[in-house]
């Protein structure tokens, strides 16, 4: 089924404006440093210096002599707060992984650059800096393990001396295929093996982390308020690691200014804040920094991908079989173990391929903790399939497109069980790319490239593609049952109609940036007959949205949103009953539509739903036994994920003089189900295809040797502006999703997960007349260079 | 990122701030843009414990055209540069190039003083002065001197600049010639990874991010001098430099980068 682009009857559909932008754009809206908390203990922390090192001494006097500095606390001094208590790691993917404490503020080791070693406690901010700058601390160098196959290196200094490798944990999926998987490369007609770095970003949010931890001395309770994307789930751990009662914590999060996945975590400041606070009976907070951000929040992907394609001689892919390093970081946060397993079911891409294999080792490194960054898993699998599909399209001898037309999944073929496991609920990926390769004019731009290449022009065009289908709307909890995962993937909200028939949502889910108040309000305002700005959506305090799941994995509108829109079917429900009540017909006999209900065939009964809303708040008239208002909620657990999927296509001018790669279109065809707000897909899309190109070529967090950080600010890290965006240009093409009742799968992450590969394909496609086979990522001009140099046989 | 804690003086006249820098010695610094200054303060690379401010001095902010010469204020802003009419019509160089100094933001703060007494290689547009033959006037306690920007730069940010001495003017001949600029890197808002400021039709050449100053390429200019073609002459673009090795160049792509950008600006500056 497809949707066709008819003007939208509702407000689904439509481009409204974001609801949440006036605040922001006016600075109205208050971010975690805009509280004013007269009184509050300031928190500088001492941040480790060395990748690997005994502490031996921590000398706060020169620190205790700033005006304004009070107390210097190591480890030890603060073990009290938590005992042998540590960060959570949710996710124990299996029964054997390693998980070494992880104390919030390290005692006797610290294991990587930016590793709490101690803290200060200040009158303000400044003061809390000075302090910390002036705590000199005695380090004893030990070994560092830096890259991750230097982890697993025979003679590893050991990141945990504790245990006995630097092995975190070995997962794998392939049941009993593997006699089928060797069968299916020993036939092969080509076999395509490659090796691909998935380089460690760093998520740089345009707002750091922040906590600040209020106790309330009379009834013993304690506020956290946080830049967090999940104050639902943080609420809940910080209970457990510090042994707070549930019902004497509230956690909210105020306007946050993006995550991308790095603030969902539960992270050190949040507990030691919060610990604090409570001895202290005082506010107690922390503002991050940005310099220190960049090494004290979690970094994204950090994997060595070794991924084999086997295929006949059409090209048609009869076997994948994938090998994965991935980089922990130096300890486990909240879901550093299950971000590869969350590519691991996907290596196959939108192909239909019979024998799967994967299998992932993950270790321990001296740097810092790896988690979710947009995308988590899913943007590293899309880029090795999507590389290797190219490898093999060469080997072919067919382009690009014919290979993923070869090896599509069929639209006629779901639902569609794939061999990792997935049912796949809806797709016509041969329609999208067919639809990408016209906007992109391959032809056109294919032309352009020979006659550049026959002139000999420095400057090449390349033309790359990325087909992707990606799992989202986290998550069937039986699902995470399965996986090891210690929660449910379910999500929770609560619609109320007030006496004047204005609108309250209540949702569990926690936007920091994506656009949930205009959502959630289009949705119900269109269920309900009503205006948008007439709904108001609460969340993000655990006090008025007790129940929730939060947001991360593209869950938002595929799991909150049908959560929202099934409670106001429920709504809806009891206000038939009481519209029934009134005008005395039967509920089967009554239509609502406009906000109106009216008596099939008696076109004169009708009851708007302001009356029955103000009927429902009196309660003088309802049927026998009715609760009074209006009001219901729905914890929804889906039944499956939805499975967005899209064609995107990038072409690039690569100037071969000095290597530098101007992505000089991009095409993104996607499909993401059905769209409730265009104008907030085409905001997702574009974020997320130019931090996808941001992997491709700009972001690296690089460590030298030591283990230092070398690229740890914004000169060095070079995070892509509005004057590096390509011009975009997007279509799109729904197949509904069955799983839920609006159809939707979710969009938040798909540009991130389709575009470096479409980048690198482009760069390497340019090249691939010069001898060039692969480009690492970022491709650098410096990089390219080199690569067409190495190409050509040496630096020029 | 917060600055250690400072002092902070408003300077009401060029005589004042100097006599600022008099009373509080090497501990002082002028702030005039705080584009470089501030930055480096936030990461505690620069401490110093008072800031004497001389952004206001607006009696320092023009651009003053006439006898083959421009003469522009201290205190004038890089956009002011980018905008201006009289500098397009005097000198366009110096205009074309202020308009890629990072974003609009930083052009509407940082001052051309601000840039040349900073000193930084990588900066564009104390190459820019190198290359026109530019000259740099300074006043200190015991009055006014001139210098001329091939002897200013002394190395990584540092100049014949003495700590009670400030920037009041810097003069560049009139009519750019010939010219062009090439400026690569890989974000607009960034620094130059490798720079080239051709003036004169080639008789000033001055390389950016190339070593420890802005350098005059003496090499390239007696080659085309000397009759030499543009490309011949970009060859020895890199020859006896020590340039830097940064996580967007090692010394190796820079050289190349050098001989690449040097013939394209030789080429686009009308030198066959
Ligand atoms: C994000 C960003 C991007 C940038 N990109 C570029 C770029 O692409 N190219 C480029 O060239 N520059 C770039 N800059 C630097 C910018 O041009 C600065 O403004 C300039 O280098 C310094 O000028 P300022 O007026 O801000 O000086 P300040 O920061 O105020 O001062 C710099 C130094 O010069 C001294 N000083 C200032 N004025 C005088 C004076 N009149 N006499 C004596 N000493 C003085 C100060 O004491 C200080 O030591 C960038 C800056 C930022 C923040």
């Amino acid at each position: 089924m497809t949707i066709t682009e008819d003007a939208p009857a509702g407000h689904v559909g439509s481009r409204r404006l974001r609801k949440e932008d006036p605040a922001l754009l006016t600075g109205e809206a208050k971010f975690i440093d805009d509280l004013a908390l007269p009184g509050a203990i300031w928190v500088g922390v001492v941040r480790s210096t060395e990748a690997h090192a005994n502490i031996v001494g921590i000398d706060g006097s020169a620190a205790l002599e700033i005006d304004g500095v009070n107390e210097v606390l190591s480890g030890e001094d603060l073990a009290p707060l938590w005992g042998e208590g540590a960060l959570p790691c949710a996710w124990p993917v299996t029964p054997d992984m390693k998980n070494p404490a992880h104390l919030p503020v390290a005692r006797g080791t610290a294991k990587y650059v930016g590793d709490a070693v101690a803290v200060v406690l200040a009158d303000s901010r400044y003061a809390a800096a000075d302090g910390a700058a002036a705590v000199v601390v005695d380090y004893e160098p030990l070994p560092a393990v830096v890259e991750i196959e230097d982890a697993v290196a025979d003679g590893a200094p050991l990141v945990h001396a504790d245990l006995d490798s630097n092995e975190c944990y070995t997962w794998g999926l392939w049941g009993d295929n593997a006699p089928a998987i060797d069968a299916a490369f020993a036939e092969a007609a080509h076999v395509v093996s490659e090796r691909y770095l998935q380089q460690r970003l760093i998520p740089a949010p345009m707002e750091p982390r922040g906590c600040a931890a209020v106790p309330s001395p009379a009834g013993g309770e304690l506020t956290l308020y946080s830049a967090t994307q999940i104050p639902h789930i943080l609420k809940v751990m910080t209970a457990v690691v510090l042994g707070i009662p549930e019902n004497k914590l509230r956690v909210v999060a105020p306007s946050v200014g993006g995550g991308f996945g790095c603030k969902l975590n539960v992270y050190a400041e949040e507990i030691l804040c919060s610990a604090l606070a409570m001895q202290r009976g005082a506010p107690v907070r922390w503002t991050e920094g940005r310099a220190e951000a960049a090494v004290s929040t979690i970094q994204g992907r950090g994997q060595v991908q070794h991924i084999e394609l086997a295929a006949d001689a059409d090209g048609k892919v009869t076997a994948v079989r994938v090998k994965l390093l991935a980089d922990m970081g130096a300890y486990l946060q909240l879901v550093t173990p299950g971000v590869p397993l969350l590519g691991g079911f996907l290596y196959h891409g939108c192909y239909d391929i019979p024998n799967y294999m994967f299998e992932c080792t993950s270790v321990f490194t001296n740097r810092t903790p790896t988690d979710a960054y947009r995308g988590a898993g899913r943007p590293e699998a899309t880029y090795a399939v999507e590389r290797a599909m190219d490898s093999l399209a060469v080997s072919v001898g067919v382009s690009p497109e014919e290979i993923r037309a070869r090896n599509f999944i069929g639209a006629d073929a779901f639902p569609y069980e794939s061999a990792a496991g997935l049912v796949f609920d809806s797709g016509d990926y041969q329609t999208v790319l067919d639809k990408a390769v016209a906007l992109a004019d391959v032809d056109g731009r294919r032309a352009e490239a020979a006659q550049r290449r026959a002139s000999g022009s420095s400057k090449r065009i390349g033309v790359g593609f990325s087909s992707y289908v990606e799992m989202c709307g986290l998550a069937p909890s039986r699902v995470l049952a399965s996986l090891d995962y210690g929660a449910g993937g379910w999500e929770a909200a609560t619609v109320r109609i007030s006496p004047t028939c204005k609108v309250q949502v209540v949702t569990g889910s926690t936007p920091h940036g994506q656009g949930h108040e205009t959502c959630w309000s289009m949705i119900v305002a269109d269920q309900l007959g009503v205006d948008p700005d007439d709904v108001e959506v609460l969340h993000s305090d655990t006090a008025v949205s007790p129940t929730g799941l939060d947001t991360y994995g593209s869950r938002s509108l595929a799991v909150g949103g049908t959560a929202v829109y099934m409670a106001t079917e429920k709504v809806i429900d009891k206000a038939r009953a009481i519209a029934a009540h009134q005008l005395e017909a039967s509920e089967d006999d009554l239509e609502f539509s406009g906000g109106v209900f009216r008596v099939r065939g008696t076109p004169e009964a009708e009851v708007p739903l302001a009356g029955i809303a103000f009927a429902a708040f009196t309660a003088h008239d309802l049927p026998d036994g009715m609760e009074p208002n209006l009001e219901a909620h729905v914890t929804y657990d889906p039944p499956n994920f939805t499975f967005p999927n899209g064609t995107h296509i990038a072409v690039v001018e690569v100037d071969t003089d000095t290597g530098d790669v101007d992505l000089i279109d991009y095409v993104a065809v996607d499909d993401c189900g059905v769209q409730i707000n265009p104008l907030v897909v085409e905001g997702q899309v574009h974020g997320g295809i130019l931090q996808g190109a941001a992997q491709a070529l700009y972001e690296d967090a690089v460590y030298n040797s030591d283990g230092q950080l070398v690229s740890a600010n914004l000169g060095d890290y070079l995070v892509p502006s509005a004057a590096e965006a390509p011009r975009f240009r997007l279509d799109s093409h729904a197949t509904p999703s069955p799983t839920n009742p609006m159809g939707v799968k979710g969009v938040g992450e798909a540009g991130t997960i389709a575009a470096a590969p479409a980048v690198i394909n482009a760069v390497v496609d340019a090249l691939r007349d010069l001898g060039v086979t692969d480009v690492d990522m970022p491709a650098s001009p410096q990089t390219v260079w080199r690569a067409i140099a190495d190409a050509q046989g040496g630096a020029s | 990122m917060i600055p250690a804690a400072f002092d902070y003086e408003v300077a009401e006249s060029a005589d004042h701030a100097i006599s600022l820098l008099g009373e509080h010695g090497d501990d002082a610094k002028l702030l005039a843009g705080g584009h470089s200054l501030i930055p480096m303060m936030r990461y505690r690379l620069a401490t110093p414990s008072v800031l004497v401010d001389v952004g206001r001095l607006d009696d320092l902010r023009y651009i003053r055209t006439g006898n083959g010469s421009v003469s522009i204020g201290a205190l004038t802003r890089h956009s002011e540069l980018e905008h201006s009419a009289a500098l397009a019509e005097a000198c366009p160089m110096l205009a074309s190039v202020a308009a890629l100094v990072g974003d609009p933001a930083v052009r509407h703060r940082g001052t051309l003083g601000g840039t040349i007494a900073h000193a930084d290689p990588a900066s564009d547009l104390p190459a820019a002065v190198l290359a026109l033959g530019g000259t740099i006037v300074a006043q200190g306690p015991g009055g006014s001197r001139e210098i001329a920007a091939t002897d200013f730069f002394t190395g990584y940010f540092e100049s014949v600049l003495a700590d009670d001495e400030m920037i009041t003017e810097v003069r560049v001949p009139a009519g750019s010639g010939g010219w062009n600029y090439q400026k690569f890197n890989r974000r607009a808002q960034d620094w130059a990874i490798v720079g080239v400021a051709v003036a004169g039709g080639g008789s000033g050449v001055s390389l950016v991010n190339m070593g420890s100053t802005p350098i005059r390429a003496s090499g390239v200019e007696a080659a085309l001098a000397g009759g030499a073609s543009a490309a011949d002459a970009a060859a020895v673009a890199a020859d006896g430099l020590e340039p830097p090795d940064d996580l967007n160049a090692d010394a190796e792509y820079r050289s190349h980068l050098a001989r690449v950008l040097t013939e394209r600006a030789l080429n686009a500056a009308g030198v066959a």
